[in-house]
């Protein structure tokens, strides 16, 4: 018996203990004795859960890798078992820094695939939406870089706008951060009288703002040294790795899908497309301020552009039933409860539907098979793609500018998980 | 020495010791404020009137927070780090002359601890010793970012000390003294008199460039923005103090606190004249209308005003800096050690002693 097993050995052909040996894995860190360092996933400077386990010698990265998923929720599994409307409040949670973009780009990709016609307004105060979340999310992102490289006033300055944007928000919906706010075929309310023109007036003081926290820290000669020529990422780099938004226009690549998928009105408002050169970090900043006083410009024109009107579709199969009927009619009790209790049937078929968002190609691919519920759903998030590259873009510089690096690509956790 | 020596030393000593220990809650509140005033926000309000025992608030908390030691560290020198950071930031402000020596009945007082007669030599032997704290703690931490953090400090304070020192031998030539006292003294001499109004031979007039090199050196010294690598937050943690607990570093704090008090004193002496007056105490300290011993007194209190008056100015400017700047990279504050400030503290040694030798200063 014994023989037989030694036998059995031999003929699988292992070589013998003496000169067995495992062929060097490059991605193995832990081989030899030089300092391993574990940045995260409780690590301050790690925007939500991510781990970057980096080798050094001194205080250069010599090579890394990154670790995410710490903050996985399923989210494209729930998209199976919720119906359209019920999926609404997860997508506050892809992106939660600019979550009215996200209710915007899955409102619009449902919407799709119904051929649903949403009445101007609605697109115009969606627009809006997208706009202000574009700003609170570009705040914070060049915010907390400022803060990640020491500068922490700056950072404040632009949280001050960013709470004063939130309240915007929570005008139209009632909350801050996680807002729900649209429909398929809608919203859920109307935007408070008045609205636009506290819109107008915010526009004015934050673009006063704006150009404060340029003044103080773009031209510093500190700030130019941490963030000139620190974690490039090339046009080449950045295709390669599929970049797309501030970070891929940082590179030298013009893309924007406002303007090159025109969706919404975008093609009704001006507004430019800033383009960075080297892409490093200081250029991903430098585009992002650019881009939040874009944003302020379209949001004024929307603001001049908006007229009063309804804000639903007229169709009865995603509309939600008025108050007045559902508590006063037997019909409208019951199309009420069979809405919500079973929702409505998306027509089958498959739709990719993308957007700009802040941080780039934001997209929701639906596959739907005549169900009230998505047969597939799958979420394309920009900070996935723009994570993967951040051991290429630390490779060979310190410490200090991988902080810099990863603030400057500005990772959700929320959105590289999902 | 008779017992009445020994009472104005124990007086002295006291005082000092007294002022170091409140910078740390004090400074604390006015970093805090401060920084809510540049950022456009309130701060700490609450505790007391204008949040000003908020200091005294958290300093209960952190005594009665359960002190963990992580099991992992070195112990003894774990324990002993922030003591032995403590005690040189307590030891160098006890040669900075508070005011002018005064005679009072045949017995003469000096306004400082320790007259000694190497005094800015002893601020910088003691200074110095403060790093080993900074060592201790980061190598018994037996912690990455701990280790990181005191490497950091520790080369940071070298390349630093080096241009500290430099910077200050220029000034040495010029008022040909290492008394700190003497040094004040000869601040008080005219350089340049413009019809009415003298201007003083204050360090900062005779050597410009020396106290902005003194300026930076002592910015990276005390560990502040834009030099504050060995504790930069966001990229190693805590740095040195990652595994202390509540009192371990409030008594960190309370060190950079009292080398923060110990620089402006030092500032404030070396080049803004220390004790001597302000514009236009003198007035007011002769139309009190005094005599005697009262009119000797008021004069002390006057000066010692003066020289708290600028080092309350340097402090507030180290918190403006520290508010406004962002950090700089750990090569680059070697690089700006070595290729920029060292040449440069030996230029200025050399253009003064070209100065001195064709005797314009």
């Amino acid at each position: 018996m014994k023989q037989e097993t030694e036998q059995r050995t031999l003929d699988l052909g292992l070589p013998d203990s003496e000169h067995y040996s495992v062929e060097h894995d490059p991605d193995d860190l832990w081989g030899d004795s030089q300092m391993i360092i574990n940045i995260g996933p409780t690590h301050p400077v790690m925007h939500g859960a991510l781990r970057m386990v980096a080798k050094l010698s001194g205080e250069t990265i010599e090579s890394s890798y990154c670790e995410f998923g710490y903050t996985h929720r399923a989210k494209e599994k729930l998209g199976e078992n919720r119906t359209y409307h019920q999926f609404i409040v997860y997508t506050d949670r892809l992106n939660y820094c600019s979550a009215l973009i996200n209710n915007v780009t899955y409102a619009m990709a449902v919407e799709r695939l119904m051929g649903l016609e949403v009445p101007e307004r609605t697109v115009w105060l969606r627009m809006m939406c997208a706009e202000i979340a574009r700003i609170t999310d570009h705040l914070i992102c060049i915010g907390i870089n400022a803060v990640d490289l020491g500068a922490l006033s700056y950072f404040l300055y632009g949280f001050h706008q960013r709470e004063e944007a939130y309240t915007l928000i929570e005008k139209l919906c009632g909350a801050r951060l996680t807002t729900s706010y649209t429909r398929i075929g809608g919203m859920m309310n109307d935007a408070p009288e008045g609205w636009e023109k506290e819109v107008k007036a915010w526009v004015g003081r934050t673009r006063k703002v704006i150009d404060e926290m340029d003044r103080l820290l773009t031209a510093n000669r500190i700030w130019h040294r941490r963030t000139v020529g620190v974690g490039v990422f090339t046009k080449e780099d950045c295709l390669k790795y599929s970049y797309s938004g501030p970070n891929a226009r940082a590179a030298g690549i013009d893309i924007d899908l406002r303007r090159d998928q025109p969706c919404m009105f975008y093609k009704d408002v001006q507004f430019e497309v800033p383009i960075g050169k080297n892409g490093d970090v200081y250029d991903r900043y430098a585009v992002r301020l650019e881009e939040i006083r874009q944003s302020l410009r379209i949001l004024e024109q929307c603001a001049d552009k908006i007229k009063p009107g309804p804000i639903w579709v007229e169709d009865k199969r995603v509309r939600i039933p008025e108050k007045h009927a559902v508590y006063n009619t037997m019909e409208g009790l019951i199309h009420h409860f069979k809405f919500f209790m079973t929702g409505f049937d998306v027509p089958a078929g498959e739709a990719y539907t993308t957007f700009e968002a802040a941080n780039g190609e934001l997209g929701f691919y639906i596959v739907s098979k005549e169900a009230p519920r998505a047969h597939r759903l799958r979420i394309r998030g920009p900070s996935m793609f723009h994570y993967q590259g951040l051991d290429t873009m630390v490779q060979g510089e310190k410490i200090a500018d991988l902080v810099a690096a990863l603030g400057s690509i500005n990772i959700i956790a929320g959105e590289l998980d999902r | 020495m008779d017992m009445i020596d020994v009472e104005i030393m124990l007086a002295k000593v006291l005082l000092i010791v007294l002022m170091v220990l409140q910078a740390a809650p004090i400074m604390a509140w006015v970093e805090r404020r401060g920084a809510a005033l540049i950022q456009n926000r309130l701060g700490p309000n609450r505790v007391g009137p204008l949040g000003l025992f908020q200091s005294i608030a958290d300093a209960i908390k952190a005594m009665f927070k359960e002190d963990l030691v992580p099991a992992h560290v070195s112990r003894f020198y774990y324990l002993l780090a922030p003591i032995a950071c403590l005690i040189p930031a307590f030891m160098t402000f006890a040669v900075i002359p508070m005011a002018a020596p005064i005679t009072i009945e045949g017995r003469s007082i000096h306004f400082q601890v320790a007259d000694l007669n190497v005094g800015i030599l002893y601020v910088f032997a003691v200074a110095s010793l403060g790093v080993f704290g900074i060592i201790m703690a980061g190598w018994s931490s037996n912690n990455k970012f701990s280790l990181l953090g005191s490497l950091r400090s520790c080369s940071q304070m070298i390349s630093y000390e080096l241009s500290l020192g430099l910077s200050v031998v220029a000034l040495i030539m010029v008022y040909a003294s290492v008394h700190l006292g003497e040094i004040v003294q000869g601040q008080a001499e005219t350089l340049l008199q413009l019809g009415p109004i003298a201007i003083p031979k204050l360090g900062i007039f005779v050597q410009p460039l020396g106290f902005l090199l003194f300026l930076t050196a002592v910015h990276a010294e005390t560990n502040r923005l834009p030099f504050d690598l060995p504790e930069g937050e966001t990229e190693i943690v805590a740095g040195y103090h990652t595994e202390y607990g509540p009192m371990g570093f409030s008594l960190f704090m309370m060190a950079e606190y009292g080398n923060m008090l110990t620089a402006s004193g030092l500032l404030a002496t070396l080049y803004f004249g220390g004790w001597q007056m302000l514009p236009g105490f003198a007035y007011v300290h002769g139309a009190l209308g005094l005599s005697g011993n009262a009119h000797i007194l008021a004069g002390v209190g006057l000066q010692f005003l003066s020289l708290l008056l600028k080092v309350i100015f340097f402090m507030l400017l180290f918190v403006w800096t520290r508010w406004t700047l962002p950090r700089f990279r750990y090569d680059q504050v070697m690089d700006l050690g070595w290729k920029v400030m060292f040449p440069l503290s030996l230029v200025n040694i050399f253009i003064t002693g070209a100065l001195i030798y064709l005797g314009w200063i």
